[in-house]
């Protein structure tokens, strides 16, 4: 009973400002100027799949990339003495104290024609290569910003998995390689599905980071939405299209993520 | 019968540099059930690991089969271990967890169904395969970490305090269960525990433990009735231990009585520690007695009367089929083989 009035507070939160924009979103989505119902703005949505597509990838790739980084040094930290933990996660927390733009930004400056890293290059007669306004500094600048966000997750899950889980393994006859996929991966499943989650979504959704080492050339969703609303382009049905058919996609990808349910086995 | 695991001159020490095994030296013979019995922090488990291969001794070596083994990671060894707090992947269904070791190594598929159907009706577990490991009873846990140490057909299954946490009723079921496993299989069982009574009760022979060094290795029937020292008279069930002398061969002397022994070999006068069972004590008239005291207390224990009985230079602890009544003056004997004479050791 008392309980109920409690979640009052929170309930009214929810549904002001997350179900309310939720719902506005799909009502300018799929109507027009004159406030009727159309799918004009939907099916317009079709004309940018390209942009679609390489959000998609770029994400993906920088997803993977965080993985790959994180998985290891999540668990190495997670192995490490209980004291010495703590200090460890602070500076791989650190780079988050920083400013997103500046951080952002600071790696304009490094990777820029005339930047640090070519001029370095340039000193040992390499160079000047076009680092900055290609996909892969994006997808850089994905992994370099959202990789804490993979590494905690996992991090908060292996710490949980006692050591007699690799002694039982060991045991059992596996060797290391054996240990990791068969043990230790279905065990951490749970950080691995919510670090891809954190990563994926805000990296297909960003506009900053393509804006800024992407240039003109590597146009995402994310600046696509934010032409329709700031831009020249001001369309807010269409942003709002755009938006939807976003949110689609990733309910669709984090779906089928949870597929990989901690419950079910994992064999390899 | 040969060894199948030697122990020589092991000594351990962790970072901190204290010794925790100070040279462990150990035969085990093929399809024994063997039992390291011990005081907590004794070095049990340690001992255990050292053979499983999770820890490596500062120095001495680690047979198998009289082979050196001394660095062999636990994966290559033929030995599977039931863990002290069984250690069982919660990610994996009953079946699975026991079939873990098979997979591993590539059993064929038709083979594992039908060990693990083996084990599983050893360990009584039909019909739980499919139950996740999480909701099982602390029995059935045990025994599913049982059957996927056993499938795996070890030479050697260490077991490490197995049925700690379980009730006594099913802790005595099980003693005897794993006991039958033992023998229908013809396996070798190392099993810690710091229970004397399981100790005596399941092994064929007892290692038993204090401060990192083993006291003594003997049948339990050797163990209870010949303990080398006093510390194994105390923790191999309740004794009566009192300081003595050894006037001359066969007459020892303590309380200021003489009393007749068998034990001889000691010098004139040497101080040894004289140990007598509860059940070995023999009330008799007071005054027919040499030592007497007044019964303080009488408690029923099933079976037996355990009386405490002051004597005055020591407090005898006294079972008995008759209850004495509380608070009358009694006397004491003892037949000169329940006797047992002990040097002292320095503590
Ligand atoms: N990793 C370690 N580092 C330092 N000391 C340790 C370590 N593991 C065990 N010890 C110490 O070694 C001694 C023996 O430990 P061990 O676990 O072998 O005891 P045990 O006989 O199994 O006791 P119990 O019956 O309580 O399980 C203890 O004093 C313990 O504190
Ligand atoms: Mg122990």
């Amino acid at each position: 009973m008392k309980l109920k009035y409690f979640s009052a507070p929170y309930l009214v939160w929810m549904i002001v400002f997350i179900l309310v924009p939720l719902l506005m979103i799909a009502y300018f989505a799929f109507t027009g100027d004159d406030g009727g119902f159309t799918v004009k703005y939907i099916s317009d949505v079709g004309q940018y799949a390209n942009i679609f597509v390489r959000s998609i990838w770029l994400s993906l790739i920088a997803t993977a990339i965080c993985l790959v980084i994180a998985y290891p040094v999540a668990f190495i930290l997670s192995r490490m003495e209980k004291h010495k933990q703590g200090t460890m996660l602070m500076i791989v927390m650190l780079p988050m104290w920083m400013n997103f733009l500046l951080r952002t930004y600071a790696w304009m400056t490094l990777l820029g024609n005339n930047g640090i890293i070519n001029y370095i290059l340039g000193l040992v007669g390499l160079g000047p290569y076009k680092l900055i306004n290609t996909s892969a500094a994006v997808v850089l600048g994905m992994v370099y910003n959202y990789l804490p966000f993979m590494i905690l997750p996992l991090y908060s899950v292996m710490e949980k998995i006692d050591k007699s889980m690799f002694e039982a393994a060991d045991d059992l006859g596996c060797s290391s390689v054996q240990t990791l996929f068969r043990v230790i991966v279905p065990l951490s499943m749970p950080g691995i599905t919510s670090g891809i989650t954190m990563v994926f979504v805000p990296a297909i959704s960003t506009f900053i980071i393509s804006r800024m080492l992407g240039g003109g050339s590597n146009l995402l969703i994310g600046d696509l939405i934010e032409m329709q609303f700031l831009g020249n382009a001001y369309n807010p049905h269409l942003g709002a299209a755009i938006s939807f058919v976003l949110m689609v996609i990733i309910l669709v990808i984090m779906t089928i993520m949870n597929q990989f349910d901690p419950d079910e086995q994992v064999l390899m | 019968m040969e060894n199948i695991v030697s122990l020589q001159n092991i000594i351990m020490e962790f970072e901190d540099g204290e010794q925790i095994l100070k040279n462990i030296s150990l035969d085990i013979k093929d399809k024994e059930f063997v039992t390291f019995l011990g005081p907590s922090g004794c070095g049990k488990t340690t001992t255990l690991r050292i053979i499983a291969g999770f820890l490596e001794p500062k120095s001495g070596d680690v047979l198998f089969e009289g082979k050196r083994i001394n660095g062999m990671p636990p994966h290559k060894r033929n030995v599977n271990t039931v863990f002290q707090r069984y250690a069982l992947f919660p990610h994996l269904n009953v079946y699975e967890n026991i079939a873990f070791g098979l997979r591993v190594k590539k059993v064929p598929e038709k083979e594992i169904v039908r060990r693990v159907g083996e084990m599983l009706e050893i360990v009584n577990l039909m019909g739980y395969e499919k139950r996740s490991v999480n909701r099982l009873s602390g029995g059935q846990q045990q025994r599913v970490a049982i059957a996927r140490a056993l499938v795996n057909h070890p030479k050697v299954l260490l077991l490490d305090e197995p049925l700690g946490a379980l009730d006594l009723k099913l802790r005595k079921e099980m003693q005897i269960e794993l006991r039958k496993i033992q023998q229908e299989l013809e396996l070798t069982f190392i099993y810690v525990t710091h229970d004397q009574e399981e100790a005596l009760t399941m092994s064929d022979s007892i290692v038993v433990m204090n401060n990192g060094s083993i006291q003594q290795i003997g049948s339990p029937t050797d163990i209870y009735n010949e303990p080398v020292n006093a510390f194994v008279a105390d923790f191999i069930g309740e004794s009566n231990i009192i300081s003595g002398t050894m006037p001359e061969d066969f007459v020892v002397e303590f309380n200021g009585r003489k009393f007749e022994c068998v034990d001889s070999g000691f010098n004139a006068g040497e101080r040894v520690d004289v140990v007598i069972r509860p059940e070995d004590v023999k009330i008799i008239p007071a005054d027919k007695a040499k030592l007497t005291g007044i019964v303080k207390s009488v408690v029923f224990k099933g079976v037996h009367y355990e009386m405490i009985i002051d004597g005055k230079e020591h407090k005898w602890t006294v079972h008995s089929t008759k209850a004495e009544s509380a608070g009358s003056m009694v006397g004491m004997n003892f037949a000169p083989s329940d006797i047992h004479i002990m040097k002292k050791t320095e503590e």
